[in-house]
C-alpha cells in the first residue's frame, strides 16, 4: 500500500513537469496548427538560462536564501526561454505562415537540433551534464508513508496554479478572447479587428514562459541538466497533448498526469517492470486514439485555445 | 487538413524516436614533429571515443592520452621515416556514430591502427568494419568479455576478431571482483540490481549477480532504466519495497549519479556500487555521494609507479581535460600500436599490405606501460588482470582495495 502511494506521488510529480511543457505544445497548435517540436528545446534552454542566472547573476550572499535566489533563477530561465521563443517565431515560423503545413513542421525539427547543438557547443562545459543547484529548498515532505522532496511539492503547486491561471486568462481576458477567436477562424478574427501577429506572439510567449519555469524546476528537482533533456521530456509532453486532445488546455494537463502515473505504476506493477514502462504510455495513447481519435478533451471541429 | 498534420507529426515523432539525438563529428589532428626524419610522410593513429555528450569526460582523456603517446613517439623517432598523427573521431557513445567513424578511418590508407572505443556497445559495430580492412584496434576501456572471446566466452572461448585487442581487464573479472568486495568485505546480503540495458551494463551486472549469489547474497530486485532517463523515483520506490542493503548499477555515471542522489534523498540510504563506467569525478559532481563504490580496471593510476611518468608527462602538456579513468590505458594502447608498427616496418615503407604484419607485431607486443606490463593473450585480452575497488569518501574517489580476481 505504501509503495502504491509513493508511486502515485512520484507519478504526480512527473505529470506536473510534463503538464507545464504540454501546455506550450497545445496552445501553439490551437492557434496556428503547428506542432512546435522545438518546444522541448525551449524548456531545455530555460534550464540553462536559470543555471546561468544562478552562476553569474545571483549575488554570492543570497545564493542559499531560497526565497531570493529561486525567484531570480526562475525569472532568468523564463526570460531566456521567452527571448528564444520570440526569435524562433519571428525568424523561423513567421516567414512560413502561409506555407504548406509540412514546411513549418520540418523547420521546427531544424530549430530543435539547432538549439540543442548551439547550447552544447557554446554554453561552458555543456558537452556533458551539468550540476544544477538544488539546494534552495532542501528536505522532504513526509505524509505518512509518502515522501516527496520539497522541490517536488513546489513543482506540483506551480504546475497546477499556472495551468489554472492560464485557463482563466484564456477564458476571461480580452487577449484570451482574441486567442480563441484566432484559433477558431483567423480570417474572420482579423476582420473583427484582432491582430493575428500579436496573438501568435503572445501564444509563443506564454508557452515559453511555462517551459522556462518547467526547465528551472526540472533542474532544482533532478539537480542536473543536460542538452538532450528537452528531447525526451518534449516527446512525453507532446504525447500528453495528443492524449488530452491537441488544442485543449485541460486535456494537456490531464494527459500529462495520466502519462506520469502510467509510467510509474506500470514500472511497478506491469510485467517487465521498469524496462517496459514507456511501452505502456504508448499503449494507453493508442487505445485512447482508437476510441477517441480527437483525444480525451479534444473536439473534432470547434477549436479552442 | 488538421488530421493530416497530426498524422505526419506522429510519423515524425516515430522517426525521431528511432534516430535518437543527432550531432556533429569533429576531427582534430596534429602533432609536432621533432628533429626526426619524416621524409616518408605521415601515418595516422585513429581514435574513436566520445568527444561530446554525457561520456565525453572519459573520451577526452582517451584522446589526449593517445595524443601524448604519439607526441612522445615523434620526439623519440620511434617509427623511422614517418611522422605520426592522431585522427580523433567522435562516436558520441553511440554505436551508429561509431560505425561511421570506423568507416571514415578505414577509408584512409595511412591509418595504421585505432585506439578505441570507450563503450562495449560501440565496439560491437566498430570491430567488423576495421576487421575488413585488417586495421588493428586496441581498446583502452571495453570490458565486455564477448568482444574478444565470443558469445560462449565462459565455456567455449573463440577469438571474435583477430584485429581486436584490449589493455584492460574484462567484466568477467570485474563483476565478480565487485561481488567479492560487496558481499565478502562489506557484508551486504540483500542486493538490488539496476541496469541501463546496454551491452556493458548488462554484461557487468550479470557477472556480478552470478558471483554475488555464489557468495551467499540474495538478489532481491532487478530493474532496468533508460539511457536518457532523468527521473528514477519510480524505480527507486520499487526496489525500496524489497529493502535492499546495497544497489549494484550496471551502467555509466550520467544515470548512476542522479540515481544515487535521488535514492538517498528519497530516504533509501544504501550505497550504490558500479563498474568502471561510474568511476569518474563527474559521478561525484553530478550527485554521487559518500559511501558509493566502483570497481575499475588496473591499479590506481596516481599510485602506480609505472604510471608516474605518464601522469607527469600528461600534466606537463597542460591538456584542458583530466586523463580520467582510461587515460593511462589509452596511452598504453597507443604505445602498443606504435611499438608494433616500429617492429612491423623495421625501417621499411608503409603500405596497406603491411597491416597483416602489424597485427602480428601487436599480438606479440610486450612492454611496460602506465598500467603495468602490457601483453596480449591468444584472444587479444590483456594479461594484466589487476582491478581496484574505489569508494567515495569526503567527496572524492579513494582506492579501497587493489588486487587480481582469483575466484
Amino acid at each position: 500500500m505504501s509503495t502504491l502511494l509513493q508511486q502515485l506521488a512520484n507519478g504526480v510529480v512527473q505529470g506536473a513537469l510534463i503538464a507545464l511543457i504540454a501546455l506550450g505544445y497545445t496552445m501553439v497548435y490551437g492557434i496556428i496548427q503547428l506542432i512546435n517540436f522545438a518546444h522541448g528545446e525551449v524548456f531545455m534552454v530555460g534550464a540553462y538560462g536559470g543555471l546561468a542566472t544562478y552562476t553569474w547573476l545571483v549575488p554570492e550572499a543570497v545564493k542559499d536564501v531560497w526565497y531570493v535566489s529561486l525567484p531570480l533563477v526562475l525569472l532568468g530561465g523564463v526570460a531566456i526561454s521567452v527571448v528564444v521563443a520570440l526569435l524562433m517565431e519571428r525568424f523561423a515560423y513567421r516567414p512560413l505562415r502561409n506555407a504548406p503545413r509540412l514546411a513549418p513542421l520540418i523547420t521546427a525539427l531544424g530549430v530543435s537540433v539547432f538549439l540543442q547543438e548551439f547550447v552544447r557547443n557554446f554554453y561552458p562545459n555543456a558537452t556533458a551534464a551539468l550540476p544544477f543547484p538544488g539546494a534552495f529548498v532542501q528536505g522532504q515532505l513526509s505524509l505518512g508513508p509518502i515522501k516527496i522532496s520539497w522541490t517536488g511539492v513546489l513543482l506540483i503547486f506551480v504546475s497546477i496554479i499556472l495551468s489554472l491561471l492560464l485557463q482563466t486568462y484564456i477564458n476571461r481576458s480580452r487577449m484570451g478572447r482574441a486567442m480563441r477567436a484566432t484559433a477558431q477562424d483567423p480570417d474572420t478574427a482579423k476582420l473583427m479587428g484582432v491582430n493575428p501577429d500579436r496573438v501568435i506572439v503572445l501564444t509563443f510567449v506564454l508557452g515559453a514562459a511555462l517551459a522556462g519555469v518547467a526547465g528551472v524546476l526540472f533542474g532544482t528537482y533532478y539537480t542536473n541538466i543536460n542538452t538532450d533533456m528537452g528531447f525526451q521530456t518534449g516527446i512525453f509532453a507532446f504525447t500528453a497533448a495528443v492524449l488530452g486532445g491537441v488544442g485543449s488546455i485541460r486535456g494537456a494537463v490531464v494527459g500529462a498526469f495520466i502519462i506520469g502515473l502510467v509510467k510509474t505504476l506500470a514500472g511497478q506493477y506491469m510485467p517487465g517492470g521498469t524496462s517496459y514502462d514507456y511501452v505502456w504510455i504508448f499503449v494507453v495513447l493508442i487505445l485512447v486514439l482508437v476510441f477517441r481519435p480527437q483525444g480525451l478533451f479534444g473536439e473534432p471541429e470547434r477549436v479552442r485555445a | 487538413m488538421r488530421k493530416h498534420s497530426v498524422k505526419s507529426a506522429a510519423i515524425v515523432v516515430g522517426v525521431l524516436l528511432v534516430a535518437g539525438a543527432c550531432g556533429t563529428n569533429k576531427t582534430e589532428s596534429g602533432a609536432s614533429g621533432g628533429a626526426c626524419d619524416t621524409s616518408k610522410g605521415t601515418l595516422i593513429v585513429g581514435v574513436i571515443a566520445p568527444q561530446s555528450g554525457g561520456l565525453s569526460a572519459l573520451g577526452l582523456g582517451i584522446k589526449n592520452s593517445a595524443q601524448l603517446a604519439v607526441d612522445e613517439a615523434n620526439e623519440k623517432c620511434t617509427v623511422k621515416g614517418y611522422k605520426l598523427a592522431v585522427d580523433t573521431q567522435d562516436d558520441e557513445a553511440n554505436p551508429a556514430k561509431g560505425a561511421q567513424a570506423a568507416t571514415k578511418l578505414s577509408s584512409d590508407p595511412n591509418v595504421v591502427g585505432v585506439v578505441g572505443t570507450l563503450n562495449s556497445s560501440v565496439a560491437q559495430t566498430v570491430q567488423p568494419i576495421l576487421s575488413q580492412k585488417k586495421i588493428v584496434q586496441v581498446s583502452p576501456a571495453n570490458t565486455n568479455p564477448t568482444l574478444t572471446r565470443g558469445e560462449a566466452f565462459a565455456t567455449a572461448p573463440k577469438r571474435a576478431f583477430d584485429t581486436y585487442f584490449r589493455v584492460c581487464a574484462t567484466d568477467e573479472l570485474q563483476g565478480p571482483f565487485a561481488a567479492n568486495y560487496l558481499v565478502g568485505k562489506a557484508g551486504k546480503k540483500k542486493i538490488a540490481i539496476i541496469t541501463d540495458g546496454k551491452t556493458y551494463g548488462e554484461g557487468l551486472a550479470a557477472e556480478f549477480a552470478k558471483q554475488a549469489t555464489a557468495k551467499g547474497a540474495q538478489i532481491v530486485a532487478q530493474e532496468k532504466v533508460g539511457e536518457k532517463d532523468t527521473d528514477f523515483a519510480g524505480v527507486i520506490a520499487k526496489i525500496a519495497g524489497s529493502t535492499p542493503d546495497a544497489l549494484y548499477y550496471g551502467g555509466e555515471y550520467p544515470q548512476a549519479a542522479p540515481l544515487s542522489k535521488q535514492m538517498k534523498s528519497s530516504g533509501l540510504n544504501i550505497p550504490l556500487m558500479g563498474g568502471d563506467g561510474i568511476y569518474d569525478d563527474k559521478y561525484i559532481s553530478l550527485g554521487g555521494g559518500d559511501g558509493d563504490l566502483a570497481t575499475s580496471v588496473g591499479a590506481p593510476t596516481d599510485k602506480l609507479d609505472s604510471a608516474k611518468a605518464f601522469v607527469d608527462a600528461y600534466a606537463k602538456k597542460g591538456y584542458k581535460d583530466a586523463y580520467g579513468a582510461y587515460g593511462a590505458f589509452s596511452y598504453d594502447a597507443a604505445n602498443s600500436i606504435i611499438g608494433g608498427l616500429a617492429t612491423a616496418l623495421n625501417g621499411g615503407d608503409w603500405a596497406e599490405s603491411k597491416r597483416e604484419d602489424l597485427l602480428k607485431a601487436v599480438g606479440a607486443y610486450s612492454g611496460s606501460g602506465a598500467t603495468g606490463s602490457i601483453k596480449f593473450d591468444e584472444f587479444g585480452d590483456s594479461t594484466n588482470k589487476v582491478l581496484t575497488v574505489y569508494q567515495v569518501t569526503g567527496g572524492k574517489w579513494n582506492s579501497a582495495e587493489t588486487g587480481e580476481f582469483t575466484g
